[in-house]
This record gives C-alpha cells, sequence and structure tokens, in this order.
C-alpha cells in the first residue's frame, strides 16, 4: 500500500494523472534558486528554451551566459565562475554535457570540487523522435564514477524543482538529470525530499522495487497490480544515484530479500550498478536490473520506445516474479 | 611605466635564479618538463614581482589578480616564482611531483594555496579564466585576470570556444599571454598543427593582441601594462620565447619539452644559468 507519509499524488492510480516534464520543475527551481541567492548564475549552449532556463534567462539577463553551441566552453567557463565565489548552473541535453564535456567536468569541477551544477535535459528513450544521438542512456555512469560528484534522477516536475533548490545551496559538484517528454507527477510539495535519502513511496514485504526518474511511476503500477495477485511490493524512489541510500538498500534487502532495480538507463553503471554494488558487498539477495540492455535508442514515440526495449510496467512485474522465484529457491 | 635599470636587472637576475630552482626541482623530481618552464622564467618573475597584485600570506585575499596556469605541465616555474615570492618556504620545492606532497605534477587548485586552477589537460584554462573575468565583471570588481596558455594547445577546440566567448563579452579585465615557443611534445607546432597567423586569429575574433620578445623584462612590464589600458576588448600577449632559455644544449629543442635532466645535465645547466646571472650582475 501507498506509504502515507510520502504523500503521494492523490490521483497516483488514475488515468487523467497530470503529466509535466521534469525539465520545467527544473525551470521554476532555478528561478526560485536565483531569487534566493544571488550568488546563482546560469549558463546555456544554445538550448535555453528547451532545458527551461529561459523564465530564467529573462529575469536575470545580468545573470546569464550564453556559451553558444560549445559544451566543453559550458562547464569550463562556470568551473571559472564557481572558483569565483558563483554558483553556476550549466545546462544542455545530456548526451552533450555531461557526454561532450566530461574530462573537463572530471578535472575543473570534480577534482577542485567547485559547486557547478550539471543539468543534463533529454535523458532516456522518452526523448523520442531525435533519436539515439540525443537519448542519453550512459549519463548516470558517467557522473557516477566521478569523485566528488552528486548525482540525482529526480521522479517528477515536483521533484525535480526541489532538487533544483537543494543542489543551489549545496556546495559540491552536481549533475541533475531531466527528461524531456511529460511524465505523471507522481510526488507532491508535501512528499519529503533530501538529497541522499531514498523515500518508499509503497510498503511491502515481499520484493522490492528501487526505481529512479519516470521508472518510479511505473513500479507504482507494477506494485498496486502486483497487490492484487498477493504480492506485497515496497517501492523506493532513489532519486539520489550518489551518494547511494546504502541504509534504505540493506534494509529493503534484509527485510524483504529480493530487488527488482529499474532506470532509463544503459543496465551498467547506473541506479541497478549502484544497487548491486551495495548488495553484493553487504547483503547479497536475488537482484533483477531493468534498464536497456547495452543497445543505443531510435527515432519513435516515448511509449512505444519504452516498450520495445522493456522498459514498462510489464517488464518490472516479470522481473518481480524472477527474483521471487529466485529467493524461493534459496530458502 | 618607466622601469630603472637597476630593477630591469634585478628582475633579470630572479629569473635566472627562478631557471636554476626549476633545474634542481626537476633532478629531484626524477620527471617532468623543463623546456617550457625555462622559457617561461621571465614572464613568470614580471608577474610575481611587479605586475600582479597578490598577497603571498593571504593568497584568498579577495582583491587579488587571480593568474591561471593553462599549460600545467610548465608548472615548475609556477611553483619555483610562487616560493621566491613567499608563498611557501623554497625548501619544499625539492617535493615536487612526490607522494604528499603539495607540488603535484600537474597542479591541484585544492592543494596548494595560490593555484587558481588545475591544470594538466590543455585548453581548458582560457575557459576558465573567462569565467573569472565575467565573474569579475558581474561583481564589478578591480582585479584582472590573466592566463597562460601555450601555443601547441591553440590546437584544442576548447580553447577556441573560450577565445569566441572573451571576444563577444568584451572582457577588458583578461590578458592571455600565449608562450610562443614553437613546439610541442612530438615536435615543432607548424608540423605537428600548422598555427600560422595567430594574432590574425585572436584580432578576428575581437581580442586586441600584442607580440613581444618573451625575454625582454621590459617588453613583458610594458605589454602587460599597455593591456590594461585597452577597452572593451580582451587582450593577447604573443610572447616568443626560447624552450630551455639559457641553457645551450636544451634551447630550441622539442626533445626537451617533456623530460628532465639527468646529474650531468644539470650540472651543466646550472653552471650555464649562474654564468648568466653573474653576467646580468655585471652589467651597468
Amino acid at each position: 500500500m501507498i506509504n502515507p507519509k510520502a504523500f503521494l499524488n492523490p490521483k497516483i492510480f488514475e488515468p487523467d494523472i497530470e503529466t509535466v516534464p521534469t525539465r520545467n520543475g527544473f525551470g521554476e527551481g532555478l528561478v526560485l534558486a536565483a531569487e534566493n541567492d544571488e550568488n546563482v548564475v546560469g549558463l546555456c549552449a544554445d538550448l535555453t528554451e528547451s532545458t527551461r532556463m529561459l523564465a530564467f534567462a529573462e529575469k536575470f539577463p545580468h545573470r546569464f551566459i550564453e556559451v553558444g553551441v560549445a559544451e566543453q566552453n559550458l562547464v569550463t567557463v562556470a568551473s571559472g565562475m564557481a572558483a569565483a565565489g558563483k554558483i553556476p548552473f550549466t545546462a544542455s541535453y545530456a548526451t552533450f554535457s555531461p557526454g561532450r564535456n566530461w574530462e573537463q567536468i572530471r578535472t575543473t569541477i570534480c577534482y577542485n570540487n567547485l559547486p557547478v551544477k550539471i543539468i543534463g535535459s533529454h535523458t532516456g528513450l522518452s526523448v523520442g523522435p531525435d533519436g539515439a544521438t540525443h537519448q542519453a542512456l550512459e549519463d548516470l555512469a558517467l557522473m557516477r564514477v566521478l569523485p566528488n560528484m552528486i548525482v540525482i534522477s529526480p521522479a517528477d516536475s515536483i521533484e525535480a524543482r526541489k532538487a533544483t533548490l537543494a543542489i543551489a545551496k549545496l556546495n559540491k559538484p552536481c549533475y541533475l538529470r531531466l527528461s524531456r517528454d511529460k511524465a505523471p507527477v507522481v510526488t507532491t510539495n508535501e512528499t519529503p525530499f533530501e538529497i541522499g535519502k531514498a523515500e518508499v513511496l509503497y510498503e511491502g514485504k515481499d520484493v522490492t522495487i528501487i526505481a529512479t526518474g519516470q521508472m518510479v511511476y511505473r513500479a507504482l503500477l507494477a506494485a498496486e497490480e502486483l497487490k492484487s495477485h498477493k504480492i506485497s511490493v515496497r517501492v523506493i524512489n532513489c532519486h539520489t544515484i550518489k551518494p547511494i541510500d546504502k541504509k534504505t538498500i540493506l534494509q529493503a534487502a534484509s527485510e524483504t530479500g529480493a530487488i527488482v532495480t529499474a532506470e532509463e538507463h544503459q543496465v551498467t553503471g547506473g541506479l541497478g550498478g549502484a544497487v548491486a554494488e551495495v548488495l553484493s558487498q553487504n547483503y547479497p539477495v536475488p537482484l533483477k536490473i531493468i534498464g536497456v540492455e547495452d543497445s543505443f535508442g531510435e527515432s519513435g514515440e516515448p511509449n512505444q520506445l519504452l516498450e520495445k526495449f522493456g522498459l514498462t510496467k510489464e517488464a518490472i512485474i516479470k522481473a518481480v516474479t524472477q527474483v521471487l522465484r529466485m529467493k524461493g529457491e534459496r530458502v | 611605466m618607466s622601469n630603472t635599470a637597476s630593477e630591469l636587472q634585478e628582475l633579470e637576475v630572479k629569473a635566472y635564479e627562478i631557471r636554476q630552482d626549476v633545474i634542481k626541482m626537476l633532478l629531484e623530481a626524477g620527471s617532468g618538463h623543463t623546456g617550457g618552464p625555462l622559457g617561461m622564467a621571465d614572464i613568470f618573475t614580471a608577474l610575481y614581482f611587479k605586475l600582479l597584485n597578490y598577497d603571498s600570506k593571504n593568497p584568498h585575499w579577495e582583491q587579488r589578480d587571480r593568474l591561471v596556469l593553462s599549460n600545467g605541465h610548465i608548472c615548475p616555474v609556477l611553483y619555483a616564482t610562487m616560493a621566491h615570492a613567499g608563498f611557501f618556504p623554497t625548501e619544499e620545492l625539492k617535493t615536487l611531483r612526490k607522494l604528499g606532497s603539495r607540488l603535484q605534477g600537474h597542479p591541484h587548485r585544492t592543494a596548494l594555496p595560490g593555484l587558481e586552477t588545475t591544470s594538466g589537460p590543455l585548453g581548458s584554462g582560457l575557459s576558465e579564466s573567462v569565467g573569472m573575468a565575467l565573474s569579475g565583471k558581474m561583481d564589478k570588481a578591480k582585479w584582472r585576470v590573466v592566463c597562460l596558455m601555450s601555443d601547441g594547445e591553440q590546437d584544442e577546440g576548447n580553447t577556441w570556444e573560450g577565445v569566441m566567448l572573451a571576444g563577444k563579452y568584451k572582457l577588458d579585465n583578461l590578458v592571455a599571454i600565449m608562450d610562443r615557443n614553437n613546439i610541442q611534445i612530438d615536435g615543432f607546432t607548424e608540423d605537428i598543427m600548422p598555427l600560422n597567423d595567430l594574432s590574425a586569429k585572436y584580432e578576428s575574433f575581437n581580442w586586441h593582441v600584442i607580440e613581444i620578445d618573451g625575454h625582454n623584462m621590459q617588453e613583458i612590464i610594458d605589454s602587460f601594462e599597455k593591456a590594461k589600458t585597452l577597452l572593451g576588448k580582451p587582450t593577447l600577449i604573443i610572447a616568443n620565447t626560447i624552450p630551455g632559455k639559457g641553457v645551450d644544449f636544451m634551447e630550441g629543442k622539442f626533445e626537451w619539452h617533456g623530460k628532465p635532466p639527468n646529474k650531468e645535465e644539470a650540472q651543466k645547466a646550472l653552471d650555464q644559468l649562474e654564468t648568466h646571472k653573474n653576467k646580468i650582475k655585471l652589467m651597468n
């Protein structure tokens, strides 16, 4: 059942649940963060409207730098601004930033531990018709491997807004993963959000689904459906990929004994990898990782793509039954 | 600005002392770059002993000029100059590249107070300098940003992204000094990747360009002071230098870009540098 302390959207299981892209939440959050702190500045690489930095740029034109189509410059200039006391937010599509400029992020931002915020929009297959060149499926891995970097993947637009405000106050490099397509609004303003703290959204004891980004919604749908089959599923929203919330993961492992992870990302190096690292070294339990299996995406409508690549409620349910079987064999 | 002959002479002597420390550091370290540090010693000396506004006892002083070394591999000359300028004891120079040292093989911002950036991977320093200059402009700050870069790193696309942005935002609080020594690891710059007319390139991106002899103390000082008066654009000072300057068997040789001297070579180098230094002292 839904965790009442999660204060989820009351319409969570209704067909007319509102849908908003997570990038919109970032756009709102950035304006609020800039109002709160005059050191917040914004830099964009010719994608100001699309990444939703436009509202900030219009409201604070003197704190906005348009660098043109130059993602290496985007982050290195931001590094210099952070070294001079600013809190720079950099926005582009994730395949370009942090995709194209990884070394600059590593050396000039992470190694220096400077509070530059890398905002990567258009992640996952749900980018849709633009095709594989624009569908970032590797960004969590790229950012998660970097020392000092904080990695956040919000479940919906409200959480993206909260995450934007939270990273503005955190004196560290941060990566915020956003998506282009409209996605169901799972949480509310009252839903707890704390960097590094995964939230139990749905309570259960037989198995746990740990999801991130848009897959949180599908995990909740899977849990609700499995309830009617008398399978008690716990759903955890793991919005912070790094530092990963070991405590909540290990508690789920010990209390439910089987785990499925779900993300719009390659199965290697992302949320599933992070969870596997925690489980295998501390409390091994059966694990299935739902994600893209070592391939690129392609053009298509978001839902068609999610279906083709197996990122659906049905795929999660299948994985749940598999880990339950594995767990049963072990017993 | 007029400089007395004795003042210039003092700076020239200091530059040779710094070169000697560079050789000693590299011998002790057993690895590192020799050509670039020797070639840039005059410019570093002029910056730290004449031109920059800073407080070595308070390296985080808000109003300091920011010196960004983009081609981090020539850091022995930066470290040696900083030690002479009082940032840390010269004794510490011999820890270069050793375990636990603040003097990392390539400079690291958080390791040693007084370093503004981390560098080594080429082509980033100008953009970081642009970021600092943009912040300075936003805050209406008086401090300036000085970016030291190599000619070899003009091969990097990132450099030109920084060049364009600096021109676009008319960053006249930024001066870049390019070590035009014509060498890089694999050979001569014009063979590896022809750079052709760098002045024309920078000018077309809305920069002022001044070309100088990077071993002429008066020209170094005059160009830096002139850059302060050039408004509405960033300034590039192309400093023509001789890599390995002061040591005859190293001068102009790309083979000395990335290796240290052995004991015998170091002794020869130190003797030659001592001779140069004493000659300057004798000139009046």
